[in-house]
């Protein structure tokens, strides 16, 4: 029969693919490909019409030539025509070429349809399947409109024959695939699931794979194929191989079909019917015990055949995870095929095997199985197999194991395959942080992962390192001495210069008592590394220099002359620029205070999950990691796994966002998101993040901006109209309205005491609409900032309609001072971004704290102060009526304390305080003396300062 | 399911390729070129599995030629590995010890084979007599049509 059938008698077919594959190059073949096309389309073109045989003959080659890779566009017609041919073979090549160059043409479309139709119509079984299996190669939305009632039809009809019914089937199947709505369940489900009960084994296989489809969809629906199923299987496993005749294979009975049928009932949970269940039960014990039973064959068809059996059995047991007794004999026959000689099952054994890790019944079963495993990853040759047995590490790890666990795989990645290393470290850095019961050992291990795979450790998972120091101070000092330790090492990866910098800067004072690691000796280490460098990680080693002079002013002189160097301060990276010339002028200007300031220690970092594990999910997709979490699964895997997942507390979406947040603003880990740039010398507060100024954001355009605001007084945001209108009322008193327009209220409250106050400002959202993306910050002008400090707390981003939110300003007066600080708000309203400055009524005469003293003291203090600078006096017009109480009143909001009968004149006011900044306290006098007549002051004002008498002057004489 | 089909020779080139999902032209032509690439730096003794994108690929090799399934992720492995060899198998009897040529010079009938046994990416009829029989109907319906032919001239 063979031989007959070969070529078919197209000859011209054969001679154009033997031309072809003569071509001795690619040119020449394109050039006979392109000759044969000519012909063809002027045939295909010609006057004469063409017999049945010749266009299948042209077809044929087109369809050659579209599998060798080239495009065709033509022909399309012809072979559609070919379709209603009532010879076989024409008909044949006609479906082919359809179902290979499928073409979304819908005239084309619809007369295909039409002759799927008829033939589908024409009772003739060759035909039939022929139609069908176009049907199913094609899977068009149209097809699916078009056939959609009358496959199901065919699928159930008593007299169709049993191919026709497997093709149907199957077409059905793909067509539910590709589009499900068209495919509505009816009255043929239930006949479709009585087919598992039919005679012909084809017609059960091509049945059950639809069956366990439609069920995943719907598994309602479908539960009574589960009894069809297991009764089915029974008698296939219990059956004399010799019983399935050719549906044995390799004598194996009816391999294909047993593995469908158990994978259908892994739709399903264990059946509650108790027969049913033991029924089943039976034959995956069946199965297993199979599995002991010396092989029939030699050959590896039997093997597999029968394995493929087991590896699908053992998948529906770890799916029901509910019989321990099952869990644990396949986690046994498992282990006997971790150490098979052939590759392939212990592939499948290693793969197996981390599902079973997470059932609680077998993970301690799978756990003795370590040795082999770690074996396994020293010893196999393939990569892949490698791989598996890292993923069943990572599975089967837990506290008892994972310090062994943790050293092996780091033991292995200083040979393992580049191609796996990533995820490797991914994997290291995950079960260590999971598994630290102490921290020291945590930092070593990732200090270990830097040292052997630093070129793997992607950011993530220094950045993780780093949250984690901050976060736990009993870690601190270790870290610092080790990466110091790490350090000494001649040629160190930059991940580890960037921890170590970043560590140092932080926490670099714990070590600094030991002379071996003496400030300058930290500082000369890093700054060993520091040419080797890459930009980004120079840009933090500054950073680090700066956090430097501020631990310790005995290296400041050095480091502000490697700031000075050309090579920092003339550097043509604009970044390193910018930081050289502001880190230099900030270590001038700023005194000690102002630099701990803005210096500080990074506050903790907001606990969220690990972005590692983000990473290796979004690496793995999350389906296939196996999960860590210790409550184990359940019942049924697939559905409990998500919930576990959620246990776990993911939220991808909100990694995600701080990933690109991280990566887009800066190369540092940071607390919290920082929108706003921040500007060492001239912001005191930064709202979100205190003081990490190493969070200078390095986008050219702010970087320019930033270096005229330092050189420059003119950049200082101008308060916007109205926003000083209520300014000098808050003078004498602390509470009340600063600011309002359409959009917002703002209200303070605020309280001092000493060098020290507390502003609460409110902020009112007086619209129907949020405001969105609300950020406020605190800026001084460079004279200020260094007299007063003001601390801003977070303040929440989004303000409801109607809503108030409260933000918190934590302020100090370090020297006197004369300005006030400027509040920025900024929020989306409507979609237009608002800009809003208010001038914050933050005064010296805050800072006072009242003074009673006896007649004679003062007087005696009055004379003392009587240098000319000491004292300023002021005589103005009254611009309130002249009311005693009132003035009164507003002396003592002004914050002094009114002495009685020390001025002969009753009329007369005469006031004591003293201003406490953090560096000195400066007493003050003061008298008023009202001419009511006139309808004029005087205001005399002494103190042993001149520009507090000048300040206090100012501020109270436009007080009435 | 499949996902796909490839068979390719030793030097990478493609002899049968069948698509169980729609992607397009340049996709299917990416997805050729990567994996062809993959398998064959493979060595002899590796296994016959391996991750690839979110799939699994098993493939063997059968003297000159490679063929090669992706499969999805809950799917078996093995019994992916013995439907190769039933295709195999088929070809072998069909052609009478298939070779390589064979299937270049009558693609059309590996075509019609495969989907006799294989449809929308299942097995259809796992029976090497059904197949082989549905074929050879099919190619006796033509004789029957040529020798009708034959006579009437």
């Amino acid at each position: 029969m063979p031989a007959v059938s070969k070529g078919d008698g197209m000859r011209g077919l054969a001679v154009f693919i033997s031309d072809i594959r003569n071509c001795k190059s690619k040119e020449a073949e394109v050039k006979r490909i392109n000759k044969e096309l000519a012909n063809i389309r002027s045939k295909f073109k010609g006057d004469k019409a063409l017999d049945g045989y010749s266009k299948k003959k042209y077809v044929c080659k087109l369809l050659f030539i579209f599998l060798l890779g080239h495009d065709i566009d033509f022909g399309h017609m012809e072979a559609v025509n070919l379709l209603s041919s009532n010879k076989y073979t024409e008909k044949q090549i006609g479906y082919l070429f359809i179902s290979v160059l499928v073409n979304s043409n819908s005239d084309l479309i619809r007369l295909i349809n039409n002759a799927i139709k008829n033939d589908l119509a024409s009772r003739n079984s060759t035909f039939m399947n022929l139609a069908l299996h176009c049907i199913a190669n094609v899977g068009s939305r149209e097809m699916a409109e078009a056939f959609a009632s009358e496959i199901p039809r065919i699928l159930v009809a008593g007299d169709t024959m049993d191919s026709v019914k497997q093709s149907a089937a199957l077409c059905l199947l793909r067509l539910n695939r590709t589009s499900p709505d068209l495919i509505p369940m009816g009255e043929w489900t239930a006949r479709v699931v009585h087919l598992l009960n039919d005679q012909h084994l084809g017609v059960v296989t091509a049945a059950t794979s639809l069956i366990a489809t439609l069920a995943q969809k719907s598994p309602d629906e479908f539960k009574t194929s589960v009894s069809l199923a297991v009764a089915r299987l029974s008698r296939i496993v219990t059956s004399a191989s010799i019983d399935l005749q050719d549906y044995t294979y390799y004598f194996v009975a009816a391999p294909w079909l047993s593995v469908k049928l158990l994978r259908l009932l892994q739709c399903y949970p264990p059946p509650e019917d108790a027969a049913l269940r033991s029924r089943l039960t039976e034959c995956l014990e069946t199965i297993l015990n199979k599995a002991q039973e010396p092989p029939k064959s030699k050959k590896v068809q039997h093997s597999n055949a029968k394995n493929a059996v087991l590896f699908e059995a053992i998948a529906l047991i770890i799916h029901h995870d509910s019989e321990p007794n099952l869990l644990v004999r396949a986690c046994n026959q498992l282990g006997q095929f971790l150490q098979h000689r052939e590759t392939n099952l212990r592939y499948l054994a290693l793969e197996s095997m981390c599902t079973l890790a997470s059932s609680e019944f077998s993970h301690e079963a799978v756990k003795t199985h370590i040795e082999t495993v770690i074996s396994a990853l020293k010893t196999e040759r393939d990569v892949s197999v490698r791989q598996r047995a890292v993923d069943l590490l990572y599975a089967m790890c837990d506290r008892s194991n994972s310090k062994q666990i943790v050293a092996e795989m780091l033991s292995y990645l200083e040979t393992a395959d580049y191609s796996i290393r990533e995820e490797i470290v991914l994997k290291v850095a995950i079960l260590a942080e999971k598994y630290a019961v102490d921290y020291t050992w945590y930092v070593d291990t990732i200090l270990n992962l830097i040292r052997i795979a630093g070129d793997y450790v992607s950011e993530e998972v220094w950045y993780r390192v780093i949250q984690i120091v901050i976060n736990r101070d009993d870690v601190q000092g270790y870290a610092a001495k080790t990466v110091f330790e790490a350090l000494q090492a001649p040629a160190c990866h930059e991940n580890l210069v960037k921890v170590g910098g970043y560590i140092l800067g932080e926490f670099g004072n714990l070590i600094a008592g030991d002379p071996r690691s003496s400030p300058l000796v930290q500082f000369d280490l890093l700054h060993s590394k520091f040419h080797l460098c890459s930009v980004p990680t120079r840009a933090l080693l500054l950073s680090a220099y700066i956090k430097f002079i501020n631990l310790f002013p005995e290296v400041k002189g050095t480091i502000q002359d490697v700031l000075r160097s050309d090579s920092q301060l003339r550097n043509a990276d604009v970044e390193l620029q910018q930081r050289a010339v502001e880190y230099l002028r900030l270590s001038c200007i700023a005194s000690t205070d102002i630099l701990a300031t803005v210096l500080e220690e990074m506050p903790p970092f907001p606990e969220r999950e690990s972005s590692i594990l983000a990473k290796l999910k979004k690496k793995k997709g999350s389906s296939k990691l196996p999960d860590l979490d210790d409550s184990r699964r359940t019942v049924n895997g697939s559905s409990e796994h998500a919930e576990d997942t959620e246990a776990v507390n993911i939220n991808v979406n909100q990694t995600c966002r701080f990933l690109t947040e991280e990566l887009i603003s800066t190369d540092r880990p940071h607390p919290t998101s920082c929108s706003a740039t921040m500007l060492p010398t001239r912001t005191m507060g930064p709202i979100h993040t205190s003081t990490d100024i190493l969070n200078l954001n390095s986008t050219p355009s702010s970087g320019a901006s930033l270096l005229v605001d330092v050189f420059s007084d003119m950049a200082n945001p101008a308060p916007t109209e109205g926003s000083e209108d209520h300014f000098p009322r808050f003078v004498c008193k602390n509470n009340g309205v600063i600011y309002e327009n359409q959009l917002l209220q703002i209200g303070l409250k605020s309280e001092y005491r000493q060098n020290l106050g507390r502003m609460y400002v409110f902020y009112g959202n007086k619209t129907s609409t949020q405001f969105l993306s609300f950020s406020t910050s605190v800026t001084s002008d460079i004279v200020l900032s260094s007299h007063l400090s003001v601390q801003a707390k977070p303040v929440d981003p989004l303000i409801e309609a109607g809503a108030q939110v409260q933000q918190i300003l934590n302020i100090e007066c370090v020297s006197d001072f004369s300005d006030a600080p400027v509040l920025n708000i900024q929020f989306r309203y409507g979609g237009t971004l608002q800009n809003i400055a208010v001038k914050l009524p933050v005064m010296l005469n805050k800072f006072f704290q009242p003074t009673e003293m006896a007649s004679q003291d003062f007087f005696q203090r009055w004379k003392q102060l009587g240098a000319p600078q000491q004292e300023v006096q002021k005589i103005f017009k009254a611009q309130n009526q002249m009311d005693t109480d009132v003035a009164k009143a507003k002396l003592l909001g002004f914050g002094v304390a009114l002495l009685d009968g020390v001025d002969p004149n009753p009329a007369n006011f005469v006031g004591a305080g003293i201003i406490h900044t953090k560096t000195t306290q400066v007493g003050c006098l003061l008298r008023l003396e009202p001419n009511t007549q006139a309808q004029m002051y005087r205001l005399t004002l002494r103190t042993s300062k001149e520009s507090v008498s000048q300040r206090l002057c100012e501020l109270l004489s436009e007080q009435f | 399911m499949f996902i796909f089909m490839l068979l390719f020779s030793r030097q990478g080139k493609l002899r049968l390729q069948k698509w169980y999902v729609p992607l397009s032209d340049k996709e299917k032509k990416k997805i050729t070129r990567e994996l062809v690439q993959t398998v064959l730096a493979r060595k002899p003794k590796m296994c016959s599995f391996l991750e690839w994108r979110d799939l699994k690929v098993v493939y063997k090799r059968y003297a000159s030629l490679y063929f090669c399934c992706a499969i999805e992720d809950q799917d078996n492995e093995l019994i992916t590995l013995e439907i190769i060899h039933r295709y195999v198998e088929l070809l072998d009897k069909y052609f009478g010890s298939v070779c390589e040529l064979d299937i270049i010079f009558n693609f059309e009938k590996a075509y019609f084979i495969l989907d006799e046994f294989l449809l929308g990416g299942e097995a259809q009829e796992t029976s090497k007599k059904n197949v082989l029989k549905a074929i050879e109907q099919a190619d006796l319906l033509q004789e029957t049509k040529r020798s009708i032919l034959k006579s009437i001239i």
